[in-house]
């Protein structure tokens, strides 16, 4: 039990989030109208993205402290796993863009960015695959990660601010604070943040635990 | 004080090495020259001032990529260990990236010249302001291509694996960069350009700092 717990948990939060999202009532705004649902979706996997991407940073850290070869697993399987969540969160973001912005991809600085971060991951999983011998691939990798790690912060986080943007949020447009004011999206959002990275995490740990079983098969 | 040291005399070896030879500079200065005068045949005049400082800022861009990628890139394993025995990691990374400035900033300099003679400028241009940008751009194009060479040289296989590390992590950096230029361009006043001047020097102090704790564990093999 204490090891299934958190999944329990992340399942409940997801499905709570999903049905709720869905049911509970959200304030009426002129453009988005019920559109706007697609905040419980769309915000959480770049949550759960942020958060396994740390995870990933945190263990090319280890590595590199350590240099033991399961943390540079651990670290590329949670790259691997972000991707993943980085992608679904352009597509729910573009899918919402089509209803509220009128196309699906509409150059706008946040999607162009987010776009450009997840570039930064591939270049990352391009150069492990340039490095054969397995130490020097992990040390050198590590290092690119963390190296890359503040670019993607400053890519996400920083430079949307600084400059116009059709995205809520930017450049006067309503945005977080404004639908925060509504309690009963704020009751959905939160957990829908905790409950998708729970799960992110969950696919990491098992993605994690199926290369460790391949990697030991390979040796032997 | 021994760092300083270092430093010192790894950059007198730089300077002098590239001196004897003066391949870089040479090669990277006719890279850029020829570059304009293809652009300036195509283009024949440039209609509007966002095309010709974006125009600038690409030229700039692979003209800098060519030119600092060399400093980890084309050294010998002979050569890296002559300065691993020597100095320590801090001290190379160091003098590579302020060797990689003055290269940079003389580069430029003539590349900016040599594009205003060919394309000319613009009226309301703010020269001062542009030539902050390109000293901003020449610094942080030389952190980080220092940097991410170290990285390419080590996994390899050189020129390509250059290009797919280093342009994801350039281009915030660029955008910042064009931003600025174009303001100047403009002739907009001093303090609309603030918020991206002291960006830029946050993202070289970020780069600078991670690029100084990590290079010591990529240098030692």
């Amino acid at each position: 039990m204490s090891k299934t717990w958190w999944k329990v948990l992340g399942a409940i939060l997801v499905l709570y989030s999903t049905v709720g999202g869905l049911l509970i009532g959200v304030p009426r705004l002129a453009i988005l109208n019920e559109t706007i649902r697609n905040l419980y979706f769309h915000v959480p996997m770049w949550f759960a993205m942020i958060t396994l991407f740390s995870i990933s940073v945190f263990y090319s850290i280890m590595f590199l402290l350590k240099g033991e070869e399961s943390y540079d697993t651990r670290a590329v399987e949670s790259v691997n796993v972000g991707v993943v969540f980085s992608i679904l969160g352009l597509i729910t973001g573009s899918l919402w863009a089509k209803y509220t912005w009128g196309q699906f991809w509409s150059f706008d600085v946040k999607q162009n960015f987010s776009a450009i971060a997840i570039l930064l991951y591939f270049a990352y999983l391009i150069l492990r695959n340039a490095i054969d011998e397995e130490q020097k691939r992990a040390k050198i990798s590590a290092i690119y990660n963390i190296f890359a790690f503040p670019m993607m912060v400053v890519l996400i986080m920083v430079l949307p601010r600084l400059s116009d943007s059709l995205h809520p949020g930017n450049g006067g447009n309503p945005g977080f604070n404004s639908y925060d004011l509504d309690s009963r999206m704020r009751a959905v959002l939160y957990p829908a943040f905790i409950g998708w990275s729970i799960i992110g995490f969950w696919i990491y740990t098992i993605r994690f635990r199926i290369r460790s079983i391949e990697n030991k098969q390979q040796h032997n | 004080m021994q760092l300083a040291k270092e430093v010192k005399y790894l950059i007198h070896k730089e300077v002098l090495l590239e001196w004897r030879s003066k391949y870089t500079i040479n090669g990277v200065l006719l890279y850029v020259v020829s570059t304009i005068f293809t652009c300036y045949l195509s283009f024949v005049s440039l209609g509007d001032k966002l095309t010709w400082n974006a125009l600038f800022w690409i030229i700039m861009l692979f003209a800098s990529i060519n030119g600092v990628s060399k400093s980890f890139l084309q050294e010998t394993k002979g050569q890296q260990l002559y300065s691993y025995i020597l100095a320590s990691p801090a001290a190379v990374l160091i003098s590579k990236m302020v060797y990689n400035i003055l290269l940079m900033l003389a580069l430029t300099t003539i590349a900016l010249g040599f594009y205003i003679l060919v394309f000319g400028t613009y009226p309301d241009t703010n020269l001062l302001m542009y030539y902050i940008a390109i000293i901003l751009g020449a610094i942080s194009f030389s952190t980080v291509f220092t940097m991410v060479s170290a990285i390419a040289s080590k996994a390899g296989n050189g020129g390509m694996l250059m290009a797919i590390l280093s342009f994801p992590i350039i281009i915030p950096v660029l955008i910042l960069l064009i931003r600025l230029a174009k303001n100047a361009v403009d002739g907009l006043p001093w303090d609309t350009s603030y918020d991206e001047i002291s960006m830029l020097l946050a993202v070289n102090v970020v780069t600078v700092a991670t690029a100084l704790l990590l290079f010591p564990y990529l240098w030692r093999e």
